[in-house]
């Protein structure tokens, strides 16, 4: 059972803690009035990493080893000097690749001692296995003519998000890609294959919609106890898939919306998902005014709308692709927003604590 | 000996004092500065050495022209200032 949630927002990392009498409140915060767009507690040692992003200074990495009393700058993932120009813009040009933002970062498994993976816009995955002092961008997928494929969603240029690895083989990676699809590697990096067939653009031509490299997983995690079962919560709907991805089905008759950017997959039980859904594409807005959670506990068959201690009327919070965790208990979620809302439940989303409702945007959430 | 010296702004985050230093160009006196502060140097540059698109550098009071490869001259006795663009949010 987590007792602490880390709260990354665009102005500050936060420490959200429980409090007698006072339930869930914020304790403590680092990098206050900067802008902190991922934080990671690595299980195996216990580091905490924090990614920020300066805007005018660049992006940088900074890493606690006594939860977040102090921090260390430490490498950022950077693409080679000189190398060639492998990035096309909205314009069509296409130019040399330089990290804009660390939009994924996970550790290694626990026979990886300080292994680290890092996903970026504009798409490149790093790889580190000195804790973060140094870092090596992984040319077997930024070689791989698939990658040149890849295109912005939201963002100018293409980004890697979700970095799943497999518990019970840590050198069979996932990667969700927006706008790329989902990409997996069997031997640790080495090769890579777009895993995203059964997946359905939307947004393109027709004659495309199938395609699974042009798919936008706004976020893909997995089932801890059965990580051949992922579920991603899609730009256009929800897929699922049993077999690692070979196949997804869409998950149809969501209600109220299959609208989103998070998902949050139980541990022990992957019929089990949580998603923050908003209206549609075009409306990124709760759904009537109140902030809903949606789960479903029949592998998408039937969704029950959570909203006990959530707004009913005049909410307009969005949560972003990594705003929602759930812990390894798969009791204890909680989730942020981008109007500075965060909630807490301690009972599988049956009724929801605020923490707050006027921290900076919420970028990121995660137990630890 | 040319004289650099860098935004508050910038001080904040990574220590970077005025310094004095022998240099010819723009890029030779950022090196000098790096080499003592070697995380100043993705502050100011990108992945590919070119200036950050919000930073600036200025010479004598005037911007320096080669972004990419800061090969723009100084002499005895320049100053160079290091200074960010503004911005909101």
């Amino acid at each position: 059972m987590s007792d602490e949630l880390l709260v990354a927002t665009r102005k500050g990392l936060f420490s959200v803690r429980p409090s007698p009498g006072r339930g869930w409140v914020v304790q403590g915060s680092s990098f206050l009035g900067s802008n902190v767009s991922l934080v990671l507690q690595d299980p195996r040692d216990q580091a905490r990493y924090a990614a920020l992003n300066h805007g005018h200074f660049g992006v940088k990495l900074h890493r606690s080893d006594d939860s977040g009393a102090a921090w260390k700058e430490i490498a950022t993932p950077a693409f080679p000097r000189g190398e060639p120009p492998g990035v096309k813009t909205p314009m069509g040009e296409t130019i040399a690749p330089a990290v804009s933002l660390i939009w994924a970062l996970e550790p290694g498994g626990p026979d990886q001692p300080g292994r680290l993976w890092c996903g970026t816009i504009p798409g490149g995955l790093f790889r580190s296995d000195d804790r973060g002092e140094s870092w090596e961008l992984v040319r077997s997928l930024w070689d791989h003519p698939g990658r040149l494929e890849w295109f912005g969603g939201g963002a100018d240029l293409p980004g890697i998000h979700s970095i799943l690895v497999d518990p019970r083989d840590s050198r069979r990676i996932v990667l969700g890609v927006s706008c790329g699809g989902v990409w997996v590697s069997a031997d640790d990096g080495a090769t890579w294959d777009c895993r995203a067939t059964g997946m359905r653009a939307s947004y393109m031509p027709p004659e495309r919609a199938m395609d699974p490299g042009i798919q936008d997983p706004h976020r893909v995690a997995l089932c801890r106890a059965r990580p051949d079962t992922m579920w991603a919560q899609h730009h256009n709907g929800i897929f699922r898939t049993d077999d690692g991805g070979a196949s997804w089905r869409e998950i149809t008759d969501v209600r109220p919306s299959a609208f989103g950017f998070a998902v949050a997959v139980h541990p022990d039980s992957a019929d089990t998902a949580w998603f923050v859904p908003g209206v549609s594409d075009e409306h990124r807005l709760p759904p009537e005014g109140r902030v809903i959670v949606t789960r479903t506990r029949d592998g998408g068959k039937t969704f029950e709308v959570l909203d006990r201690g959530l707004p009913r009327e005049h909410a307009y919070d969005l949560t972003f692709r990594h705003a929602l965790d759930i812990d390894p208990s798969g009791d204890r979620l909680g989730f942020g927003t981008t109007t500075g809302s965060l909630w807490v439940s301690l009972d599988q989303g049956d009724s929801w604590q605020a923490v707050s409702q006027h921290l900076p945007p919420v970028y990121a959430v995660r137990w630890c | 000996m040319v004289q650099l010296s860098f935004s508050s702004a910038l001080q904040r985050h990574v220590p970077c004092p005025p310094l004095e230093l022998e240099a010819a160009t723009v890029r030779e006196a950022l090196e000098g500065a790096f080499a003592r502060e070697p995380h100043l140097r993705g502050y100011l540059l990108d992945d590919q050495g070119a200036l950050r698109k919000h930073m600036a550098v200025f010479v004598d009071g005037k911007a320096v022209q080669d972004r990419r490869g800061l090969a723009d001259p100084v002499r005895a006795g320049s100053e160079i200032a290091v200074i960010q663009a503004l911005s909101g949010g």
